[in-house]
């Protein structure tokens, strides 16, 4: 903290920031070398959204020593520094005194754009031969013939080389590796459909045929490629934005040595028996027994408590929970490796099971139909050599059924369809990790909830604000600004900032409150106990139960502040609407009995079980897989984690820890639960409409093999049908786009105002 | 026939030429941020942003 002016301090944890700056060291460590001396540091900052913004940001940046070049991307909403030196310049403290508040974005591992850029390379490949091979082919069927003819298709033949090596070399690579391992997928009868048309065709061109299908090849590759890099393009975006989310997990702690030095290694390197410094507003790095020093510490994240815990000396505390209000000395009793987050990560693993097992909708429909498609060539090839002898003739028809059944249709029905509901609920602020979470969501009947974080905001909220005394509600107000403790934001955030005059040394007692002087009086605000260190008189009121905050002016009690956690928006009409659609949904907490009945009623939930252990909650949810249940789990904290990845599928608020987050299908960016039915809601329309283009495409081939069977297909009928059906299946996919917004414009107002809000509350 | 020996090419290499057009922007870097790019053109100032 000792970087950054006070004044962007507090605009900070007013915004809600719970954490503090990263330190040098810890910036240091998330940076990359690029050589000469010169550092590069991402950095997210949500907030960017214009021209001027762009601006001030660069300016400012620049202008700081040792800073060599910032560069905002606003597409990514990220700003990457290059600086020198060993210390980093207080790029944070920068950015906060801006208004723009930021965090660090670790160094990526450089295979992030390799695929896409392949992609995209591919398309353009194709893109370019599709274009000219079509133009010639328009010239052979307008009636260019003889050498003409023969000169086309040979340019034809060229053109299409390299457009099978690059853009082709996808779709061989897929279709090998599936037939490796004994599987089917899309891309098998893709490759051999188009490697046999570019034979044939090659065999007709050397001998002066007629019909060269060069055309055929290359634009389905074209078409195929197109959704290809939709869907990537759509899923990279999502995996952006959840990345750039702030990290919740410490990077590292500084080491206390014996000869008063102090290091700051990341947490792979701090071994047991270390003593560890950590201050306030930091995450404890690893599991360990307090040494020295008393602070609370927030476990939201870890078991799902939502009020914060006081500890001292000799308490143990778990890697992952938040140094709220003092300085502590700890010393560390296990490795980042056999931490509770590490664990954490071992039952998750263990615990993934229905997700592995299932198959996608297209590896399913692909099984049936290569077989079936390559057993029908084959049965024209007999027949034909049977009915005429000529086996020319009977292979020239055989690869017609392939070119014409060649899965166009059926290779976009259904990544068009994701990339648009996937690109519908990124627009709502939900980011989907990848096609098959939206097929799974479909077929779900349960929805758990987590409490601590996921209904309720894992944050409390000041609920007797209208009966205290306002003048009193100020002075607490003005002294509460001043602490990081849940329970003071929660009074600073009720009454505003009215700055009075007057408070003088307002200093933080860790797990007592905070202690303020005016004029000669003495005020203090925390635990009763303490504040309220004379005759307990004075204005007690009857919320005693949730802690017993109150504010004392010379050790007289002046006001009593009681506090609720406070219900996520929105959460009552989610469960209303996820059980309208028939869902039946249930909560499950590691928080006491009394606090989820307290929730449970006001939300309308019905069954809930408290007091759950991590592992308890897996077992839960394979207790109601086994009973042929299908189960969403919505969960936030690290304990959740292993319910995340047991469940057929799950979802994260952004606010999530970070496992928890990349363990989860679904993570959704803005406050409002609403975002888990209108997922539900897109998901199951989507799945519809596969159904939908899968059957168009059936019924595509049902009109067209019978035509290729008998002999009729020419590469002109070819290039038409195969077009109108991609066309058609595409157009079926786009009307989820329309008609999801015309059920929801209420939604959709609303989560656009949220949309600001949301960005300043990600903590 | 002989129009077609030199047309051929022209368009193929008028084709190419856009192709690698297109290549040589993707690797340069120029879609990157396309957003970015849209907003830029409305700072104005001497000198060009650091």
């Amino acid at each position: 903290m000792s970087c950054c002016a006070p004044g962007a301090e507090m605009t900070l944890d007013l915004a809600g920031a719970t954490s503090v700056l990263p330190s040098s060291q810890e910036i240091r460590l998330a940076s990359r070398s690029i050589g000469d001396n010169l550092c590069q540091t991402d950095l997210s900052v949500p907030t960017i959204h214009c021209a001027a913004c762009i601006q001030t940001i660069e300016t400012a940046l620049g202008r700081l020593d040792r800073v060599e070049s910032a560069r905002v991307n606003l597409s990514t909403k990220r700003v990457s520094i290059q600086w020198r030196g060993d210390e980093a310049p207080p790029f944070f403290a920068t950015l906060g005194r801006l208004g723009y508040p930021a965090h660090l974005f670790d160094p990526e591992t450089g295979n992030k754009d390799k695929t896409l850029s392949e992609l995209i390379r591919a398309v353009a490949v194709a893109g370019f031969a599709a274009g000219n091979i079509m133009l010639l082919s328009v010239s052979v069927w307008s009636g260019a013939e003889g050498a003409t003819r023969d000169l086309f298709h040979w340019v034809s033949a060229l053109i299409a080389i390299p457009a099978l090596a690059f853009a082709g070399g996808i779709y061989f690579r897929s279709a090998w590796n599936a037939l490796r391992h004994g599987r089917m997928n899309m891309d098998v009868p893709i490759a051999v459909g188009v490697s046999l048309a570019y034979a044939m065709s090659l065999y007709e061109t050397i001998n002066h045929g007629d019909h060269a299908y060069f055309d055929a090849s290359v634009s389905l590759l074209f078409f195929l490629l197109i959704g290809r890099t939709l869907d990537h393009v759509m899923r990279e975006r999502a995996r952006t934005a959840v990345n750039g989310l702030s990290r919740l997990a410490a990077r590292g702690a500084v080491v206390l040595r014996g000869d008063g030095v102090r290091d700051y290694l990341p947490v792979g390197e701090i071994e047991p028996g270390m003593e560890l410094h950590i201050a306030a507003g930091e995450r404890i790095p690893v599991d360990g027994t307090i040494l020295s020093g008393i602070s609370d510490l927030d476990c939201s994240l870890v078991s799902g408590e939502s009020t914060p815990r006081t500890v001292g000396a000799g308490a143990k505390v778990q890697a992952g929970t938040l140094n709220l209000t003092g300085p502590m000395t700890m010393q560390a009793t296990a490795a980042a490796k056999d931490s509770f987050l590490a664990e954490m990560v071992r039952l998750m693993e263990a615990a993934e099971g229905g997700r592995s097992q299932y198959r996608r909708i297209a590896d399913r429909v692909s099984a049936l139909y290569a077989p079936v498609v390559h057993l029908a060539a084959l049965l024209t090839f007999l027949g034909w050599m049977i009915a005429s002898g000529d086996w020319h003739l009977a292979m020239t028809i055989a690869i017609a059924v392939l070119i014409i059944t060649c899965p166009c249709a059926l290779g976009l029905a259904v990544p068009i369809v994701q990339v648009v509901a996937a690109r519908r609920l990124f627009e709502a602020g939900v980011m989907v990790k990848d096609g098959s979470a939206m097929e799974r969501l479909a077929a779900i009947d349960t929805v758990l909830f987590d409490k601590t974080g996921t209904l309720t905001l894992g944050q409390p909220r000041l609920i007797n604000g209208q009966s205290i005394d306002p003048a009193m509600l100020a002075i607490a107000a003005d002294m509460a600004a001043h602490s990081r403790h849940p329970f003071s934001k929660a009074i600073a955030g009720f009454a505003g900032s009215s700055s009075q005059p007057g408070l003088q040394s307002v200093s933080e007692h860790p797990g007592f409150g905070m202690e303020a002087v005016t004029e000669g009086n003495t005020w203090r605000l925390g635990r009763r106990g303490w504040a309220g260190w004379k005759a307990r008189t004075g204005g007690e009121g009857k919320y005693g139960g949730y802690g017993g905050t109150v504010l004392s002016k010379n050790g007289m009690i002046v006001a009593t502040f009681a506090f609720e956690d406070a219900v996520r928006a929105d959460a009552k009409a989610t469960v209303g609407q996820l059980q309208d659609a028939g869902m039946s949904v249930q909560m499950l907490s590691g928080d006491t009995a009394n606090a989820c009945r307290d929730v449970a009623s006001t939300l309308g939930i019905e069954d809930f079980v408290p007091a759950l252990l991590p592992s308890g909650k897996v077992e839960w949810i394979e207790a109601l897989s086994r009973e042929g249940h299908k189960v969403l789990m919505v969960g936030d904290g690290l304990n959740d984690t292993p319910a995340l990845g047991a469940a057929h599928v799950s979802m994260a608020p952004a606010t999530a820890a970070d496992v928890g987050r990349n363990a989860a299908d679904f993570v959704f960016l803005r406050e409002s639960l609403l975002a888990v039915p209108l997922a539900l809601d897109i998901s199951r329309k989507a799945g519809r409409l596969i159904r939908q283009n899968i059957a168009i495409a059936i019924v595509y081939n049902a009109f067209a093999v019978p035509i290729a069977i008998s002999g009729h297909v020419t590469p002109l009928i070819a290039a038409i049908a195969m077009s109108a059906s991609s066309l058609l299946v595409i157009g079926n996919a786009m009307r989820l786009q329309g008609f999801a917004k015309g059920s929801s414009p209420e939604h959709a107002s609303r989560d656009r105002r949220g949309r600001a809000g949301m960005l300043v509350q990600q903590p | 026939m002989t129009t077609l020996v030199y047309l051929i090419p022209v368009a193929l290499f008028l084709g190419a030429l856009g192709l690698t057009g297109f290549l040589w922007a993707l690797r340069s870097g120029q879609y990157e941020d396309l957003d970015g790019a849209a907003e830029r053109i409305l700072i104005d100032g001497d000198e060009p942003p650091k």
